[in-house]
């Protein structure tokens, strides 16, 4: 990670000449800590009541058969048997969710990238046409899913009507198992905007010089591209690939609205993890089941991070050097 | 025989800036196109008689304009009930995590304290923790201290602090001098002081953006209400949106007339806050500009 810029070097407030008496020095010190951790202690409670207790409970529920108004029982490794040997649908959300994922973080990310890349040029009328595609990032919610379930109409939607145009049959999206993900995939890629702003941003640090030295030496776009952009705005990819992997995995509200009352829709092909987790959960209140699957959501997605992270060393570039 | 050797027009350097530049503007148009259609299309849809929504090939422009699709929708449900609770619960909401948020925030930019770095990335990595983790538990949580059916589970977690807006405003903070806060310490003004008199002033930008991202994010949140709410009364927008569906089963005209409001007041605080939603991804990505 890039700690140099995430933790402060030397930001402390300097103690004053004038407090160089050894008491003195010391009470203000004692006050700091007091203050400091009374300042922060609203985080502290958020993160014990509903961070820490929450996981170190769910990990005990996960060996019982806790359903809200039972004793629990402790039943060892059942609920984990019962996950991978019992529970069809466990595969079935498990490989929905990695489809998702799979598909969705690259194509968002690339996404994001090429609309910065056009964003960045010189052309008039750009505050405009950052604005606008900036918008839908901020529209989300129960209303968005409406709108597609519309739009992704087989017969009367607008996406089949321009297909039509082109003369191509467009598929019948949400009622199609084929088709059901690539629908919440082109969804997802009209939002694209909201990560662009990160990359835009990264993209205007990156100084004018390079490239002109570039271009000097004769290299093409392209080579620029992939010599001076992306090196520069690797910390950025870095950043957008983590947080986005961890948000599609937790692929939730989508699928509920957008199926009949959350059952996953056609042949179960929108039943994502959490989907089926919320499920066991709040349908039929087997929280004992439910925990055990939110651990080992908890542990693919820890992993996955670990690995990001160690990936990162490979390719992210720091300005400065220090990696 | 000069004129054989200078560069012809096609190949200088100025038509070629010139032809990228319509080719991206091009692009560029072309895109805003297929990301505004959606929204067309859900005013269109809106305004369209049932039969016409039905019709095929669908019409871009409604041949009749429904405007009372809108009042006819509205009054289907208790809306006018359902957008006051949203309102209510997003204010509160906003108003605790700017508050709680900042003063967090505020220590761990200025005060000097012992574990202040090791606890600033443990708040960081909480970020890493997926939501869907800690559901249960705390649902079992609050529905054993009675809070289901209320807002409580909504507001209360609001004043507890939230790593990424605590990551942001500290980010920010940590670009005002050290100087400021250690006059103002030797006038004899405490932190709490320090904090409300000079902080917040000062990071009054940052801190309208933490309250535009928390006012849409409590505007557009299904998952709490849906955990903690049963009473229709007590419903938000979004899960009344929810159920309302199953009310008027297919009937677009009115799904997309409330879509439409329920997305309105999103779309007027971005247009007039516009340059707060951009702030806060550019302090994220740490090149505050």
């Amino acid at each position: 990670m890039k700690q140099t810029e995430i933790l402060p070097s030397e930001t402390y407030i300097h103690e004053p000449e004038a407090a160089s008496k050894k008491k003195k020095r010391l009470s203000r010190t004692a006050r700091e800590n007091i203050i400091g951790y009374l300042f922060v202690s609203p985080w502290l409670i958020g993160f014990a009541g509903l961070t820490l207790g929450p996981l170190i409970f769910s990990l005990y529920a996960s060996f019982t058969d806790y359903n809200i108004t039972s004793k629990m029982n402790f039943i060892g490794l059942d609920n984990f048997k019962r996950m991978f040997t019992l529970d069809d649908l466990f595969w079935t959300s498990l490989l929905n969710t990695l489809y998702y994922v799979v598909f969705s973080v690259p194509l968002t990310t690339a996404g994001a990238i090429l609309l910065a890349l056009l964003l960045n040029q010189k052309v008039k009328g750009m505050k405009f046409f950052r604005t606008i595609y900036y918008l839908p990032a901020v529209l989300s919610g129960v209303a968005v899913y409406f709108l597609w379930m519309q739009l992704l109409s087989p017969s009367t939607g607008l996406v089949n009507t321009v297909l039509g145009w082109a003369g191509i049959e467009g598929p019948a999206w949400l009622f199609d198992p084929e088709w059901t993900k690539p629908a919440l995939l082109v969804m997802k890629m009209w939002s694209v905007g909201g990560g662009m702003l990160l990359y835009l941003a990264s993209l205007q640090g990156v100084s004018n010089e390079m490239y002109e030295a570039a271009e000097l030496d004769g290299a093409s776009s392209m080579q620029r591209f992939f010599y001076i952009t992306a090196p520069m705005i690797s910390p950025i990819i870095f950043f957008d690939v983590i947080t986005s992997t961890i948000g599609s995995f937790q692929i939730f509200q989508e699928a509920y609205v957008m199926t009949e009352s959350g059952n996953g829709g056609p042949a179960n092909s929108l039943l994502f993890y959490n989907l089926h987790m919320w499920n066991n959960a709040f349908e039929i209140f087997d929280m004992g089941y439910a925990s055990a699957m939110a651990w080992l959501l908890f542990i693919i997605v820890m992993v996955l991070t670990v690995l990001n992270l160690k990936l990162g060393k490979r390719w992210v570039h720091y300005e400065g050097g220090d990696k | 025989m000069k004129t054989a050797l200078a560069p012809r027009f096609y190949e200088t350097k100025r038509f070629k800036e010139k032809a990228k530049g319509t080719a991206v503007t091009f692009l560029l148009l072309l895109g805003s196109i297929v990301v505004l259609a959606p929204l067309w299309w859900m005013i269109s849809t809106s305004l369209k008689s049932p039969e016409e929504i039905a019709q095929y090939p669908p019409t871009l422009i409604p041949n009749d304009f429904h405007f009372s699709n809108y009042m006819e929708a509205w009054r289907t449900a208790p809306f006018t009930r359902w957008a006051f609770n949203t309102f209510f619960i997003a204010a509160c909401g906003t108003l605790g995590s700017v508050l709680v948020n900042s003063l967090v925030a505020y220590s761990f930019a200025k005060i000097r304290f012992k574990g202040r770095n090791a606890l600033f990335v443990l708040v960081l990595s909480t970020m890493l923790i997926p939501g869907f983790v800690t559901m249960v538990p705390q649902y079992i949580l609050f529905s054993k201290l009675g809070w289901l059916n209320t807002y409580l589970p909504l507001i209360v977690p609001a004043f507890l602090g939230s790593a990424f807006f605590i990551f942001l405003l500290r980010q920010f903070m940590m670009t005002i001098p050290n100087e400021l806060i250690e006059a103002a310490y030797l006038d004899g003004a405490n932190h709490l002081q320090i904090w409300w008199h000079i902080m917040i002033p000062l990071t009054k930008p940052a801190l309208i953006t933490v309250a535009i991202f928390s006012f849409n994010g409590a505007w557009n949140d299904l998952l709490g209400p849906l955990l903690y709410i049963n009473d229709e009364n007590l419903y938000t927008l979004q899960i009344g949106l929810q159920t309302f569906k199953g009310t008027v089963q297919t009937q677009w005209h009115y799904l997309m007339a409330m879509s439409v409001t329920v997305l309105l007041p999103v779309v007027l605080l971005f247009f007039f806050f516009q340059r707060y939603f951009i702030e806060g991804s550019n302090i994220s990505s740490g090149t505050k500009g």
